[in-house]
C-alpha cells in the first residue's frame, strides 16, 4: 500500500509550505488524484488520517478531486476518454494511446491558519 | 489577585451585573487578545512524489558522474528475481564490477544469496513499506563503496504495484514476468509495464508444462508500452541469458563513456 508513503509525502510538502508561508495548522487539504495514477482514494483517506496524527494537519479534512483519464489516439488524431491504461481508442480500436491526463497526483491547495 | 485563577499577572478590574441587577466588582488577569489567525488558502500545486523525485534526481546525478549503470528490477514475488541476479553475477564472472541493493520487507536472506555468488550486497528492509524509495537508495549509495563505471543492480520489493511510482534514479526499470504467472499480468498491473524499458519473460524452460501463451503476454505488455523491449529467458537453464548479459554490457559501457 504505497498510499502510506504518498501520505507522508503530502505531510512533507505541507511542512515545507508551513515554514515558507508561515502557518501553524492545516484545516483542509485538497488533493488531485488522477484515475490513472495508481492511487486508491479510499486507501489514501485511511493513510492520510493515520499519517497526520500528531502533525500540523491532525484532524484536517481531506478533499480528493478525482480527474478522469484521457488519452491521445495518433491514428484518429484526437483525445479520447481513457478508463484504463490498456484501453483501445473507442473510434478506431487502436492502441496504445498516449496518456494525456489523469495520471497526476498533486497537492493542490491547503486551508490553513 | 485574579478572581479566576489566583495569579498575580497584570490584573484588570471592572464591574459586572449579576442577574439580580446588583453590580459586583471583579479583578481578573488580563486575557491575551484572541490570537487565532485568519483562515486562508495556500495554493500548492505540487506533485505528491516531488520529494521522492528530488532524491531520485540526486541519485541519478551521482550515478552519472561516476559512470555507474543502475537497473531497478521489479516483479511479483516469486518471479525469480534473486535467482536471475545470482545467475547474472555468475555469468558476468567479474567482467564488470557490480554491486547489489536488495529490497525486502524482512530478512537478510537475499543479500546472503548474492554475497555467496560473489558480489557485494546491501540489504534494505523496508518493514511495513512495500517498495524502495529514492531516499533509501541514496542512503545505501553513501554506505556502499561502489566502483566507478560499475553496474548497480537494485532488486526492489516483490510487488508489481507500488514500485512503479517510485523513481530511484535508475537508468531503467526491468520488469520480470515468469511463465508460471498469469499472462494477463501486464493488463492487471499496467503501471509497472508502462514504467519499464525491458521485460524479461523468465522461466521459459517451463513453457511446455504450463498453460501460458507467451505471445499473448508480450502483446498485452506492448499494448501498454509499445517501446518495451522483451527477452525470453530462463535464469535456471541459461536459455536467452546471453541477450540479457549483452544488454547489460551495452548499457554499462554507454554509462561509463557518457
Amino acid at each position: 500500500m504505497h498510499e502510506m508513503s504518498l501520505a507522508e509525502g503530502v505531510l512533507k510538502i505541507m511542512e515545507e509550505s508551513a515554514s515558507a508561508e508561515r502557518f501553524r495548522r492545516v484545516r483542509r487539504v485538497v488533493l488531485e488524484i488522477g484515475k490513472l495514477s495508481a492511487v486508491e482514494p479510499e486507501a489514501m483517506r485511511f493513510c492520510f488520517e493515520a499519517v497526520m496524527q500528531g502533525s500540523i494537519a491532525e484532524g484536517a479534512a481531506l478533499d480528493i478531486v478525482e480527474t478522469e483519464g484521457q488519452g491521445w489516439c495518433a491514428q484518429c488524431a484526437c483525445h479520447v476518454p481513457l478508463a484504463a491504461l490498456y484501453d483501445a481508442c473507442p473510434h478506431c480500436g487502436n492502441f496504445p494511446l498516449g496518456v494525456t491526463a489523469g495520471d497526476a497526483m498533486r497537492v493542490i491547495e491547503l486551508e490553513v491558519e | 489577585m485574579c478572581g479566576i485563577c489566583g495569579c498575580n499577572q497584570t490584573l484588570i478590574a471592572g464591574h459586572a451585573a449579576r442577574p439580580s441587577g446588583k453590580a459586583v466588582r471583579f479583578r481578573l488577569h488580563k486575557q491575551a487578545p484572541e490570537t487565532a489567525d485568519a483562515v486562508r488558502l495556500v495554493r500548492i500545486e505540487r506533485d505528491i512524489l516531488a520529494l521522492n523525485n528530488d532524491h531520485a534526481a540526486a541519485n541519478r546525478r551521482a550515478l552519472a558522474e561516476r559512470g555507474i549503470f543502475a537497473l531497478n528490477l521489479v516483479s511479483s514475488p516469486g518471479s525469480g528475481k534473486t535467482t536471475l541476479l545470482v545467475k547474472t553475477i555468475t555469468a558476468l564472472n567479474g567482467a564488470l564490477p557490480l554491486a547489489v541493493i536488495e529490497g525486502d520487507q524482512q530478512t537478510e536472506n537475499d543479500a546472503v544469496r548474492i554475497r555467496a555468488a560473489g558480489a557485494p550486497a546491501l540489504q534494505i528492509n523496508t518493514g511495513r513499506g512495500c517498495h524502495l524509495d529514492a531516499k533509501m537508495v541514496g542512503q545505501a549509495l553513501e554506505q556502499m563503496k561502489l566502483q566507478d563505471d560499475s553496474l548497480l543492480l537494485i532488486e526492489n520489493v516483490g510487488n508489481l504495484v507500488c514500485p512503479a511510482s517510485f523513481d530511484l534514479g535508475e537508468a531503467h526499470k526491468v520488469v520480470i514476468l515468469s511463465v508460471t504467472e498469469g499472462e494477463d499480468k501486464p493488463l492487471k498491473y499496467p503501471d509497472m509495464f508502462r514504467a519499464a524499458s525491458l521485460m524479461l519473460l523468465n522461466k521459459c524452460d517451463l513453457l511446455p508444462y504450463v498453460e501460458f501463451d507467451a505471445d499473448l503476454a508480450i502483446s498485452y505488455a506492448r499494448r501498454i508500452n509499445p517501446a518495451l523491449q522483451v527477452m525470453r529467458i530462463s535464469a535456471t537453464s541459461g536459455a536467452g541469458m546471453q541477450a540479457w548479459l549483452d544488454w547489460i554490457k551495452e548499457g554499462s559501457s554507454q554509462a561509463a563513456s557518457a
